[in-house]
């Protein structure tokens, strides 16, 4: 099954260890990210401790630390680090030739 | 490449501590193989008196179970004691004839029970207190036997007996000094405890030396028999007299030993391929008996291991504590006292309390508490800190209550909460799970019990309280440190002072180089340190280190102060709290444009426009055209300001103006922690000067200058500086003493807390005393301040940072 990509943004848009948001008027916000490396990672905006806006947060490694309350979300997998616990859904992102796509349904 | 092989000899705390740290730093470095001669995995050996008294259970002490070892590749050898290190050929040899070849071998054997060299001392029922095989002899002996006598009236002893009451013995305490605890206590302070342990139910033999234990008819023991003749019966003995570091077998193997394996700062032994960590050293004569000092020794082997080499082990005071449900009592330092020492007594034999201090030099040097030791920790960050306490003498023996440190609800004193009291108010946490974590997790740490339980983990006016729910659980084995003392985040061992130092030092002017010359563990830092990092560059090179963004807290980021539901609220700067119709207006029409839900006075004398939408941000601003408060901002936030002499019939100093035109002098500093004035005209001191970082008061003659004052978590009033005459003085000795805090405060250091820390005399030396160095701190401020501007107008003017305020939107759509 081929997956729907849709492009977002040019990988220069972001600032290394930082976020972008990503408005939807069908869904949440989605958080991409791009971290020190230039490894890229997208996120439903939405902390799974109370909500808060993920992108707004300190982007360091792998993580993001959330700007309400100092929770740290794995990038990769959405998921609060031990011994915190919740998920916030990942989606799908690849980066190509520069430029940033998402699976989005 | 191939690993280097280490192999550990004791698989106990100190040593499996070793390995955690080792892990942490480097985890592919060494093929890791452990001999430990306890058939058990790593467990606390502290908990061991509880779990005597059935408080706990065996489970529930276990810290690394074999699953851990397994799941970091370590080879694990239980049971097996090794007998012999051919230190030629760097191979070690168990007694059943497993060997293990080393490049690197380290020795963590802990220590011996000292058995008193009495006839009999080998019968049967005759055991120590050291492991789980001693507590399980001592369980078996309780359900099947009547006496028991302890020998020893030390913490140790007095553990044991308690435990061996608790299941049913009759438990006979013997002990060879005039009263119990001789090494902590004053013969009031022991009596009232003896007292305590009387009622219930055990008994004391004081002053009595033992002879010999004597079998009875099944060979096993059946009695004491002491020097006097006299006599006790005995079907177990326990004996709790000391302990001594366990060095034989390095002794054997030709490491150099004296009293310990004899090690250097950096925890190596004479050979340098071998290292030694816990109770078997001897580091510069000393050798310790207590987890806290060992911990920071496993910090330093591990960071040597890792081959970073810049870690050396350096002895801190410690601190122990009698861990007898229901017995108070707590000591740190140097309890004991002796020339050139003053000692500061309270003693209540009716209210059974009893507290020492021992003071040097004008500094607690030791402290000894009895019945209330809820003070333990505070008095054990005194001792630690060690700076002057004059300033503070008269109320040292109230405790940290008295001059004005309480935690919610003036609730202070953890002992006596009940499981379900609240004592994090932030985060709705109760003493019984913070107790529940500390057990079952293992935690040492306050930081370990805020990551767990959230508790203290917000506003952090509880931190006194879980460490002392923490002091009670774990004793001595609580790692109370102040900040000063503890490494920034899990990113490095240095605390912030060091890093500072390194920044200063090797003019570090990034943090890719910072992270680079320190030897960071992580790629880029965490939101810990970074935020830190980023204010002491800047901090230390004006001009030369660039801010980074990304290492900023999102308000300071985007200049606004983030809400609960991700929108911001934006505080126009009013200048010493003074507006006009005109800002007024705008501000009311703003409100209109954008709908911004609430518009509300602020404390600081200003106007906050709440629920504004990010991307709202610049037009706001611009719409305004006033500049930013900084109410968002590790900064200079308000100076209050009082109506004063132009209007006040009270006034003797235009304290608005001078308010007007320290903002003015002070804009856009970015400092350790936030930074808030105020000036009052007259000693009524309406402005509240007093609770603020730098308070200001007129008088007839001049100006008052107070600092380190905080109206919040805890109310701090200000102390007291110097009284100047001009205006212009006012302004160089307010900056002065802010550069200096600037220059030397930790990152979310408050005034106060700094203030706390150096002491006033410095501060005093360095701002009123040294005109010179005064005048370089005032001009040294101006020049960082030249790199600053209004960030607002930065942001809806120039265009800075605009990808932080527009969101994206779907572009094209592939297949
Ligand atoms: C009942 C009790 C209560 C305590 N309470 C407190 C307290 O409240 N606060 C506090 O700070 N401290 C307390 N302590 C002290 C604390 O437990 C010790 O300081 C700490 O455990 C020492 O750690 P270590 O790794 O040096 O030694 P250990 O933990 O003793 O580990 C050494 C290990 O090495 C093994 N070993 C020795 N020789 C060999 C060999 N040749 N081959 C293989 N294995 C070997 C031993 O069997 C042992 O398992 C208490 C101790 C006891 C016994
Ligand atoms: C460490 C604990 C504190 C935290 C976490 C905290 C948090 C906050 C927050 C989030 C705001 C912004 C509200 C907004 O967006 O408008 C705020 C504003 C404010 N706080 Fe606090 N605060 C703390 C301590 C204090 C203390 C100790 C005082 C006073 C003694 C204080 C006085 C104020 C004032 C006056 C404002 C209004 C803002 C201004 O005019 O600059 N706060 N605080
Ligand atoms: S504004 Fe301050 S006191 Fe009020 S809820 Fe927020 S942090 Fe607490
Ligand atoms: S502090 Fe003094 S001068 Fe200022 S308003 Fe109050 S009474 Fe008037
Ligand atoms: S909402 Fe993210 S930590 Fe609380």
């Amino acid at each position: 099954m081929s997956r729907n990509w849709k492009t977002i943004c040019q990988l220069n848009d972001i600032p290394a260890q930082g976020a972008r948001v990503l408005k939807r008027d069908d869904g949440d916000d989605i958080a991409i990210f791009r971290t020190i490396d230039d490894q890229v990672f997208a996120l439903v905006d939405k902390c799974p401790h109370k909500g808060g806006p993920l992108s707004q947060g300190i982007v360091s490694g792998r993580t993001v630390t959330c700007p309400l309350h100092n929770w740290n979300i794995d990038l990769a997998t959405g998921q609060a680090c031990a011994p915190d616990e919740g998920c916030s859904g990942h989606i799908p992102v690849k980066l190509e030739a520069g430029a940033i796509f998402l699976a989005l349904d | 490449m191939k690993k280097l092989k280490l192999v550990m000899v004791g698989n106990g705390m100190a040593g499996v501590r070793t390995l955690e740290e080792l892990l942490k730093l480097t985890p592919e470095l060494y093929d890791i193989t452990v001999f430990g001669a306890e058939p058990y995995a790593n467990y606390n050996r502290i908990l061991l008196s509880p779990v005597l008294t059935g408080e706990q259970t065996l489970p529930e002490i276990m810290l690394n179970d074999v699953d851990w070892y397994a799941e970091h590749g370590i080879t694990l050898h239980l049971g097996k004691e090794v007998v012999d290190i051919d230190r030629g050929r760097r191979i070690v040899r168990a007694a059943d004839g497993t060997t293990a070849e080393y490049d690197r071998l380290l020795l963590a054997t802990g220590s011996n029970p000292f058995i008193l060299p009495v006839p009999g001392k080998e019968l049967d029922g005759v055991v120590t207190f050291r492991d789980i095989h001693d507590v399980n002899t001592m369980i078996d002996a309780a359900a099947n036997h009547q006496h028991a006598v302890v020998i020893g009236g030390g913490l140790l002893g007095l553990e044991a007996a308690n435990g061996l009451a608790a299941r049913g013995m009759k438990v006979t305490v013997v002990h060879l000094g005039e009263w119990l605890l001789d090494r902590q206590l004053d013969r009031t302070a022991a009596a009232m405890l003896q007292d305590t342990l009387q009622e219930r139910g055990l008994t004391f033999l004081l002053q009595k030396q033992t002879a010999e234990l004597v079998a009875g008819s099944s060979g096993r023991v059946a009695s004491v028999r002491f020097k006097d003749g006299e006599e006790v019966p005995a079907d177990l003995v326990v004996m709790a007299v000391g302990i001594r570091p366990n060095f034989s077998l390095a002794e054997q193997s030709g490491i150099y030993c004296d009293r310990g394996i004899v090690v250097n700062d950096f925890m190596q032994t004479f050979d340098p391929r071998v290292y030694a960590v816990g109770e078997c050293v001897s580091h510069r004569g000393v050798s310790y008996g207590l987890v806290a000092p060992l911990f920071d020794m496993a910090k330093v082997v591990a960071n040597h291991l890792a081959n970073f080499g810049i870690a050396r082990y350096v002895p801190a005071a410690t601190s122990t504590k009698l861990k007898v449900t229901g017995v108070d009592l707590f000591s740190a330092g140097n309890f004991m006292g002796g020339d050139g020492h003053e000692e500061i007594t309270l003693s209540d034999p009716v209210g059974g309390i009893y507290k020492k201090l021992i003071v040097k030099d004008d500094k607690l040097v030791g402290a000894c508490l009895y019945g209330d030791t809820a003070d333990g920790g505070w008095y054990f960050r005194l001792i630690r800190e060690g700076h002057a306490i004059h300033e503070m003498r008269e109320q040292l023996m109230l405790g940290e209550g008295a001059i004005g440190d309480v935690g919610h609800a003036g609730q202070n004193r953890a002992m006596g909460m009940s499981d379900d009291a609240e004592v994090c108010g932030c985060n709705g946490v109760c003493k019984g799970s913070i107790v529940k974590a500390i057990q079952e997790k293992g935690l040492f740490t306050v930081d370990e019990v805020k990551k767990h339980t959230k508790a203290a983990s917000s506003c952090g006016s509880c931190t006194g309280l879980v460490e002392q729910i923490l002091i009670n659980c774990v004793g001595g084995a609580a790692d109370v440190k102040p900040k000063s003392e503890k490494a920034i985040c899990g990113c490095t061992e240095l605390n912030h002072g060091q890093v500072r130092q390194a920044i200063r030092e090797q003019h570090l002017t990034s943090l890719a180089d910072t992270f680079t010359a320190l030897n960071w563990r992580s790629m880029d830092g965490c939101s810990s340190c970074r935020p830190a990092i980023n204010y002491y560059l800047i901090s230390s090179w004006p001009g030369e280190a660039k801010d980074d963004p990304q290492s900023r807290f999102i308000n300071e980021r985007v200049h606004a102060n983030i809400q609960k539901d991700g929108t911001y609220s934006v505080i126009p700067r009013m200048w010493g709290g003074v507006t006009n119709p005109s800002e007024l207006r705008r501000i009311a029409d703003v409100a209109d444009k954008y709908d911004i839900p609430m518009v509300k006075v602020t404390g600081g004398q200003r106007i906050d426009l709440l629920g504004v939408k990010k991307e709202d941000l610049p037009k706001v601003w611009a719409d305004l055209d006033m500049p930013s408060g900084h109410a968002y901002g590790k900064s200079l936030r308000t100076v209050k300001t009082c109506v004063g002499s132009e209007f006040c019939r009270f006034g003797t100093q235009d304290s608005t103006q001078m308010g007007i035109d320290l903002e003015h002098d002070l804009f856009g500093m970015w400092s350790p922690a936030k930074v808030k004035l105020a000036v009052s005209g007259c000693p009524r001191n309406c402005s509240e000067a007093g609770i603020k970082d730098v308070g200001i008061i007129g008088v007839d003659s001049g100006w008052e200058l107070y600092i380190g004052g905080n109206g919040g978590i805890k109310t701090e009033v200000a102390e007291f500086l110097c009284k100047v005459k001009t205006h212009d003085e006012v302004m160089v000795y307010s900056g002065a003493f802010l550069q200096l805090y600037r220059e030397e405060a930790f990152y979310l250091e408050r005034t106060v807390h700094y203030l706390h820390r150096v002491g006033m005399e410095y501060i005093k030396q360095r701002v009123l005393a040294d005109e010179v160095g005064r005048n370089e701190l005032y001009a040294r401020l101006k020049f960082a301040l030249t790199f600053e501007q209004d960030p607002w107008a930065e942001r809806t003017k120039g265009g800075v940072a605009r990808h932080e305020f527009e969101a994206l939107s779907i572009e094209t759509v592939t297949a």
